[in-house]
């Protein structure tokens, strides 16, 4: 089971992307299926570093908070560029200290912060783990940290470490 | 009635993606540095992509599906060459 | 605009809805593009379009096709999975772009390299 399928969740995402793109008959289910446990074959030859996802059930929880944020941001950023001559607004870098050391957890962090309008990962520093946000609205540089430390990369460490 | 609604509403979100497409464009050619020109590239893709999918819904027709799924890549792609393009290429001037 | 008679008014207007909000946050992120003033406000305008008014957008499709053809037409989902994996990514690769060559002409409104930053605070 093993050799056959060393990446099972890469398997199901390209099994449902071919369903999607085809149709739902048992023909393409199975061309899908033979596809898709080919081309995670080839991905174990090229030896990726294999992620480790530790809780499960921490997943829809980030996934609801973030789709969340995203919306009430987008909100936000749009009144502000809709008012832009009337409001004084400063943008600016932060810099935010990271515990979170997996790769791929600092990727998922990135993609959060950076589809969140308002928020742009600009730089990470993997010899001090530091982080270099740029904000878009920036009030007060602890809310944003706290942000970061609690909202998002508490739950990101729950799930990959 | 649904005709109505839809034939209003679809019209409306054409002109408005269009104007998105327009403004984008405007920066593109506007500037003023490689950098504004790459991410209004990516503003205009993104914009082009949901009026083909508008396009799709008004004519009721899922081939504009592709078309949709092949600009969102090919502007993925070509974006992420022009900011390599960016670090690698015009630094050493 | 035949077919659009076929369906039923209750998912005309979620679709219109769905369809316009989708564009609407669209245009607003473009016209971010034009009004702020550096670039790296300007960095954050494109997102709005590439979330909600993606999102907005392929929940139109999706509720339109489903009830046109009485089906679960899902595929739509593929287009708003690689809109939010890929923009980040090319967002991250310009803005790393942006700041080596800001650095590289001095500019003064960003920071230096980490190293230089812990000495002036």
């Amino acid at each position: 089971m093993r050799r056959l399928l060393p990446y099972p969740l890469l398997t199901a995402s390209l099994l449902v992307m071919w369903v999607l793109l085809n149709d739902l008959t048992s023909g393409h289910v199975l061309l899908g299926a033979v596809i898709a446990i080919s081309a995670s074959n080839v991905m174990a030859r090229l030896q990726p570093q294999k992620p480790r996802i530790r809780r499960w059930l921490s997943i829809p929880q980030l996934i609801a908070i973030v789709a969340a944020d995203i919306l009430r941001s987008n909100i936000a950023v749009a009144r502000l560029i809709l008012r832009q001559k009337h409001v004084r607004r400063v943008s600016g870098f932060v810099t935010i200290p990271l515990d979170l050391r997996d790769h791929t957890g600092l990727s998922v962090l990135a993609c959060i912060v950076t589809s969140t309008p308002g928020t742009a990962w600009v730089e990470y520093d993997s010899a001090r783990s530091t982080l270099l946000l740029h904000v878009f609205d920036l009030v007060d540089e602890g809310e944003w940290i706290d942000l970061i430390k609690n909202r998002y990369e508490r739950l990101l460490m729950e799930i990959f470490e | 009635m649904s005709a109505v609604i839809l034939f209003w509403s679809l019209l409306v979100a054409q002109i408005l993606l269009a104007v998105a497409m327009a403004i984008a464009t405007f920066r593109m050619v506007r500037g003023p540095r490689a950098q504004d020109r790459i991410l209004s590239l990516d503003a205009l893709y993104v914009s082009a992509m949901l009026l083909l999918l508008v396009f799709g819904i008004r004519t009721g027709s899922t081939l504009y599906f592709e078309a949709a799924l092949v600009i969102s890549l090919l502007g993925f792609v070509s974006t992420v060459a022009l900011a390599k393009f960016l670090m690698r290429g015009e630094v050493i001037e | 605009m035949s077919h659009a008679a076929d369906i039923p008014v209750w998912a005309a207007v979620l679709t219109a809805f769905f369809v316009l909000v989708g564009a609407g946050f669209t245009v607003i992120g473009a016209l971010g593009l034009l009004r702020l003033k550096t670039f790296y406000e300007r960095m954050h305008a494109p997102t709005l379009g590439s979330t909600w008014g993606a999102a907005g957008v392929l929940i139109g499709s999706i509720i339109f096709f489903s009830v046109l053809q009485s089906r679960p037409v899902l595929h739509e989902a593929l287009i708003a999975v690689f809109v939010t994996v890929t923009t980040p990514v090319t967002l991250m690769l310009l803005a790393r772009a942006a700041l080596y060559r800001d650095r590289a002409e001095r500019n003064p409104e960003v920071p230096g390299r980490a190293k230089a930053q812990s000495d002036d605070e």
